[in-house]
């Protein structure tokens, strides 16, 4: 059962007087549970896919298909709500809410889904327990490493349980064992809760973890190889 | 949670906050000082006016008020003065008759005017007892009068001098009398200060020949807000062709306008303080807005509707525009009641150079409730037209460009 499916995906930017054609028509598709890295060089076009896929960005050209919607020309507004219901996101400077607690900003996504009290503290934690991580509940992120905030950041992103998560180069600003954790976690949580993982990366280790490797160059896709 | 993140997005950067909210303090403080000088001004005038004189409303012979002739005079009906002091809210209705004569002691002379008053409850309206400098106050039987203190200094008379007065009494009469003083009173107003005899009601009546009449009825009333209702009473209760019944605006209508001329230049004094500390929130709010690009896009790429976040940043700009109104009151409250109890009097040259224009001399401080209301609603409506920028900002943003260009 595919999660994700893009076919024949373009984006041109022409904020300059040359057009940058960031992808030349991209087609994937991502089955559920997959635990998937996108790589390339920088420039490649890995961000703006992912982008893409999230509903934050527009392609140019091409169809885009996730959780068997249709959100190519999907309206901002119900980009916004649909995001919310489905899809999950992780980056790279972690983007916790600095004036939230750790278990806040895992409760925020759940509040924003009108969930009631009970489900969103029973949810966050659960996942903070399940990220090693519960008893930083009641600490703000700026009290937690770097790898601590990651692991906030993927425990927000599981908590309204989305078809898929994006995640852009998550490991980019954490030293090896942070990343080696993360990345731990990250696979328990796709075997366990059989969620779906697409990362941005170039970090090897990253790719080393990877069961399916989307290789990107010049926007398109040029190897797709699954372990 | 919502009213928590905002909250606590207020003291992310606690130095600008505190400075945002100590601009607003600093402008509710000052302008409540400024309006409130400037309230206690108006109600002294209209207090001194209404509460030495005039009473809030009085009641006369129609046509009494654009021809002030004792001829104007009517029936003194014991019955319509006491069915007025049934009136809820009317604490007393005050008879009165007054003319003016000519008052002359040696070679000085000079337009006076003579208020045959009733002794009691003319001391319930204008409190004459307090006012008495020297001598003693009057009796029933007293052929006697008291004298304002500028009058009897311009006359140079003191207390057991006889004071000789001659007017026109009713219908022609001749009025004509000389009265010992039997003390002097002082009132705040210059202009009552300056020409004013009291005398008991029945020698006045005597005097100008009127007995049985009186030129008004002056009411002391509970409340001044009362006043319209109580108009509209006494309306209802006596034959409108025969009497007038007016208000104290209608009684003093150069008063009034000159307190609504000088009431717009307070507004507007008021506005540019509002506009210099508005342009300092505007500030604030561009950079809280400026900062969180980058935050704002994040917030929408998880999934947060636009409104959340407008809604949020409104709450954030409220919260420190009521923090900065309650403090500005609340600092400014206990002076202000301070000074409401123990206004600023002055003194000597300065205080002469005021009378001059018919004021009291000294800074008299208001305690309206609206004064304070109305700084809030000022301050609150200013963060809201001010919040229409980040309004504006977010509903224009797209996460990507928001996250790419911060």
């Amino acid at each position: 059962m595919s999660v994700i499916k893009a076919e024949n995906v373009q984006k041109t930017y022409n904020e300059t007087k040359v057009p940058v054609h960031a992808l030349n028509g991209v087609n994937l598709t991502i089955e559920k549970g997959e635990f998937t890295a996108i790589v390339g060089p920088s420039g490649c076009g890995k961000t703006t896919l992912l982008n893409i896929l999230g509903g934050l960005d527009h392609p140019t050209e091409g169809r885009v298909e996730v959780a068997d919607t249709n959100i190519t020309d999907m309206s901002d507004g119900n980009l916004i709500d649909f995001r919310l219901q489905n899809i999950g996101f992780v980056f790279q400077a972690y983007n916790l809410i600095p004036v939230l607690t750790n278990k806040e900003n895992i409760e925020f996504i759940m509040l924003l889904q009108k969930q009631d009290k009970k489900t969103r503290d029973d949810r966050a934690m659960e996942l903070l327990n399940q990220m090693g991580i519960a008893d930083k509940a009641d600490q703000r992120p700026s009290e937690l490493s770097g790898g601590q905030q990651q692991r906030v950041a993927v425990a927000r992103a599981l908590a309204s349980k989305p078809k898929v998560i994006l995640a852009d180069e998550p490991t980019a600003n954490l030293d090896s064992k942070s990343t080696a954790t993360l990345l731990d976690i990250m696979a328990k949580m796709n075997a366990e809760e059989n969620a779906t993982f697409v990362f941005s990366t170039h970090d090897q280790r990253v790719i080393d973890k990877a069961k399916r490797i989307i290789t990107l160059e010049d926007g398109v896709v040029i190897s797709d190889v699954t372990r | 949670m919502y009213l928590t993140l905002a909250w606590r997005n207020i003291w992310r950067n606690k130095r600008r906050s505190i400075i945002t909210i100590a601009s607003i303090t600093f402008a509710v403080l000052l302008a409540s000082f400024m309006r409130s000088m400037q309230l206690g001004s108006y109600e002294r005038m209209i207090e001194n006016a209404a509460g030495f004189y005039t009473g809030y409303i009085q009641v006369h012979q129609k046509g009494y008020w654009d021809e002030k002739t004792i001829d104007n005079s009517m029936v003194q009906d014991q019955a319509l003065i006491e069915k007025i002091e049934s009136i809820k809210g009317v604490q007393v209705a005050v008879p009165r008759v007054e003319s003016f004569v000519l008052a002359s002691f040696g070679t000085k002379t000079k337009g006076s005017l003579v208020m045959g008053i009733d002794l009691e409850k003319e001391d319930a309206l204008t409190k004459i007892k307090s006012k008495l400098i020297a001598g003693s106050y009057l009796g029933i039987n007293d052929k006697a009068v008291l004298v304002a203190e500028g009058l009897a200094e311009y006359l140079k008379v003191g207390v057991g001098d006889s004071l000789v007065m001659i007017g026109q009494g009713y219908h022609g009469s001749n009025a004509a009398g000389i009265y010992p003083i039997k003390g002097i009173v002082k009132f705040p107003v210059p202009d009552q200060n300056n020409q004013t005899v009291y005398m008991p009601l029945k020698k006045a009546q005597w005097l100008f020949d009127v007995d049985g009449r009186l030129t008004s009825i002056a009411l002391v009333v509970d409340k001044v807000q009362m006043v319209d209702r109580i108009i509209a009473e006494i309306s209802s209760e006596v034959d409108t062709e025969q009497l007038e019944i007016m208000g104290w605006r209608d009684l003093m209508p150069d008063l009034v306008q000159g307190i609504e001329i000088d009431n717009v230049s307070g507004r507007i004094m008021l506005w540019i303080l509002y506009s210099v500390i508005g342009f300092g929130m505007f500030g604030t709010f561009m950079m809280m807005t400026a900062e969180r690009m980058y935050e704002f896009g994040v917030m929408m790429s998880v999934g947060m509707k636009r409104i959340i976040m407008q809604w949020i940043i409104v709450l954030e700009m409220a919260m420190m525009a009521t923090i900065g109104v309650l403090a500005g009151i609340g600092i400014s409250l206990p002076f202000l009641i301070y000074y409401h109890n123990n206004p600023i009097m002055l003194t000597g040259e300065a205080a002469a150079a005021i009378e001059n224009f018919g004021v009291e001399a000294g800074y008299f401080f208001s305690l309206q409730a609206s004064l304070f209301y109305n700084q809030a609603w000022a301050i609150f409506f200013m963060a809201i037209v001010l919040g229409f920028y980040p309004i504006y900002v977010i509903q224009r943003l797209k996460p990507v460009e928001a996250m790419r260009e911060a």
